[in-house]
């Protein structure tokens, strides 16, 4: 199990006097933002939905274990918990009717449509910046100062922590912004105005499940025997883009998206509610 | 052996001028299709490579002529033909995709060649078979096959075989379907040539080659409750001479080796084969790249080698602690885990293969390269598959991956290589040092110059 998150506490730089770990001061936040972006991806990666031919088993598999590293080590830091607490809870049935239409339409490249690379439900305009998150953590620019986080110090995924930083984006600092202040357990109410930054750390919180249990967004990919394949359809969010996926479509479908433009805060309210919903039922509340 | 053989007269101290192999004329471009798996058979007289399509060519070896020597026994295109379409689960509402993911030959009994090839979901056994004759002189229809009116048959006569030009013709023999819920991730002949398993994500059958309706599940891994699964099984593999030995690998890094004689389900492992995690390297992506993507005994039995996303490790059967042998393939990808993450490229499922006499082993790597690892002498090479290379009898030169740092004329730095360009499919000669690349849609292959 993981022994490196035990020490640190996840708590802003200044209590880092006390962490042993070397490269401590450096890792909470940037550590924490990192790790929050990985699970994004993650779920990101879930979801997509290979429209016409079965998802990898092995494939899923892994990443489902991914996940579920990173919530234990997020549970056990309190960040979990916090992030939950931030979100709220509430949402309307009328929201997961979105869901099915979009498994409906057919695939149209991502590119022709304003911001759908992974068409999460509700969110039309929004996710753009996600994109921005995953283009700068794939991006191996040759000019990037490569900060890795050292392996043989024991601590962090291995990524490209200065890729991060230098995506040179205005909501890389909201951010950066939101996430502190979540992890310290603020109300929803700051979320509601920093509403475009939450929306890129939780929009693709897509799990849709009927049925709330423990770890239910997991649960749900592999819920029936050979009905599997049956919830993954039904569970999986369309996507909008080629069906059969290589590894450099995705990077692709990213990084033809522009800015992004939210159109309305009506849209954003309804996707927030959104965001609650899939929170409580990750949280398993 | 011949490897070793021709390693000491070509290999001098320097690394860089190590010239194993050289390539020989033969590079082969697939129009279209990706190559999905390579094999030669039991005698390397013939080389089957699968691709995406559903398509199977068969290349066969030329026999050496004292006319021309220099034409050393080169590969030609032997037989062409479609062993899997695509087809529609409709229960499912999913495409059942006509990509080959196995080839394995059957050893010949006789003149007719026979292989298994294999889709996510059924089994085909394939018979290739020559025909050079044809018979002529029927008596109830003329020579364009018409019948004839028996009413103007006037004399009786006995057909004759008359030679024609060699047809090469593949048929389907048997087809082994409706037996796996998971996608089949590989085949594998038994040594008593009478059975084979297949094996998909959670489950192995196994069957009998004359037998298409009924097959025996030997492992099952599925759990009761699906939202428990964590491990799957990527790769499995019969011993090359005890018919009751089996290995399969995990998503997680272990190998199990089982014996059929010690129960009918072989759930329950004989040996385990795990090398306990260095604490240190630890992180979110420690597991995804302890995942094994194949699995190979040595040709004697005595070894395993295994494929993670990193290594190639070697293991005594004995020895189920630690490995005996572990290799670095391209470790400096370790820092870029996570945008190969991001990109997929974390769950490229690599091949290895051991050379005939086990004391090489090959796998592939990205930019269209590959390496080969000598057992003996712990050298390694990196060679490149690409059209650049390819020029008839020109030899391969080793390339090298700049770590960082000052970058030499002819390396390449990490952040160039092209990750799209990876090299999954190797086979290796029986007994020769001729060896099949398979760079996505192109197939190369190389052979030793023999002076």
């Amino acid at each position: 199990m993981f022994s490196k998150g035990t020490k640190r506490k996840f708590s802003d730089a200044g209590d880092e006097a006390a962490d042993e770990s070397v490269l401590g001061l450096k890792m909470t936040s940037s550590y924490t933002l990192q790790r929050q972006s990985l699970l994004d991806m993650s779920l990101i990666k879930l979801q997509l939905c290979h429209m016409l031919v079965e998802p990898n088993l092995c494939r899923s598999v892994l990443i489902a274990n991914t996940v579920r590293q990173i919530q234990e080590e997020m549970t056990q830091d309190g960040s979990w918990h916090a992030m939950a607490e931030a979100i709220g809870v509430g949402q309307t049935p009328a929201d997961r009717l979105e869901a099915t239409e979009v498994l409906c339409r057919p695939p149209v490249r991502g590119q022709d449509q304003e911001a759908k690379p992974f068409s999460v439900i509700g969110y039309d305009s929004c996710h753009s910046e996600e994109v921005v998150v995953d283009e700068t953590l794939c991006s191996t620019s040759p000019e990037a100062h490569t900060a890795y986080i050292s392996s043989s110090l024991g601590v962090g995924p291995c990524w490209q922590g200065e890729d991060l930083t230098e995506a040179g984006e205005d909501d890389e600092d909201d951010r950066q912004e939101d996430c502190r202040p979540r992890s310290e357990g603020e109300d929803g109410g700051r979320l509601v105005e920093g509403s475009r930054a939450t929306e890129q750390v939780f929009g693709t919180f897509e799990i849709k499940n009927p049925v709330p249990s423990p770890d239910p967004a997991l649960e749900d990919l592999f819920s029936d025997v050979d009905a599997s394949y049956y919830d993954l359809d039904t569970m999986l969010t369309g996507m909008q883009g080629p069906p059969k996926m290589g590894p450099y479509d995705l990077l692709e479908s990213l990084s033809s998206h522009g800015s992004p433009s939210i159109s309305s805060t009506a849209s954003c309210r309804s996707d927030l509610n959104e965001l609650d919903h899939i929170m409580e039922i990750i949280v398993g509340s | 052996s011949c490897c070793a053989k021709a390693c000491q007269h070509t290999m001098n101290p320097s690394m860089s001028s190590c010239n194993w192999l050289t390539h020989v004329s033969l590079s082969i471009s697939f129009p279209a299709d990706i190559i999905s798996t390579v094999e030669f058979n039991a005698t390397g007289e013939l080389l089957a490579t699968g691709d995406k399509g559903g398509r199977v060519v068969v290349f066969q070896r030329e026999q050496e002529s004292k006319n021309q020597p220099q034409r050393r026994g080169e590969y030609n295109v032997y037989s062409t033909f479609q062993s899997h379409e695509p087809e529609f689960d409709y229960l499912k509402s999913l495409e059942i995709e006509e990509k080959i993911n196995k080839i394995r030959w059957l050893p010949q009994h006789n003149a007719a060649y026979f292989l298994l090839s294999t889709n996510d979901k059924t089994v085909k056994l394939w018979k290739i078979s020559e025909r050079d004759k044809r018979p002529e002189g029927y008596n109830l229809k003329d020579e364009d096959g018409r019948i004839r009116d028996p009413a103007t048959i006037t004399t009786l006569r006995v057909p004759v075989l008359r030679p024609m030009d060699l047809m090469v013709e593949a048929t389907a023999r048997r087809v082994y379907s409706n037996a796996h819920t998971y996608h089949i991730n590989s085949i594998s002949v038994n040594s008593d040539y009478e059975t084979f398993m297949s094996t998909d994500d959670l489950r192995i059958n196994l069957w009998n080659l004359e037998i298409t309706n009924k097959s025996f599940n030997i492992v099952d891994i599925k759990p009761a409750n699906m939202e428990e699964l964590t491990e799957v099984i990527t790769a499995a593999e019969f011993h090359p001479n005890q018919c009751n030995t089996f290995v399969y690998s995990s998503s997680k890094g272990s190998i199990r080796l089982c014996d059929m004689r010690a129960s009918a389900l072989c759930d329950n492992h004989s040996k385990f084969f795990e090398e306990p995690e260095d604490p240190s390297n630890r992180s979110f992506f420690s597991e995804i790249i302890s995942s094994i993507s194949d699995v190979k005994f040595s040709h004697n039995g005595r070894y395993l080698m295994t494929r993670d996303y990193l290594t190639v490790k070697v293991w005594d059967l004995n020895m189920e602690s630690k490995p005996l042998e572990t290799y670095q393939v391209h470790d400096y990808l370790r820092s870029k885990l996570c945008s190969l993450y991001e990109n997929d490229c974390i769950f490229d499922k690599f091949e290895c293969v051991w050379n005939g006499s086990d004391s090489v082993i090959m796998t592939g790597s990205y930019n269209n390269f590959f390496r080969m690892f000598d057992r003996n002498t712990k050298r390694d090479v990196t060679l490149e598959a690409s059209r650049e290379n390819s020029k008839p009898r020109a030899i391969l030169k080793p390339r090298k991956v700049c770590l960082g740092g000052k970058r030499r004329k002819d390396e390449i730095s990490v952040d160039s290589l092209d990750f799209s360009k990876k090299i999954l499919h190797t086979a290796w000669h029986p007994s020769e040092n001729i060896i099949a690349v398979a760079a996505t849609n192109n197939l190369y292959i190389f052979q030793d110059k023999v002076n």
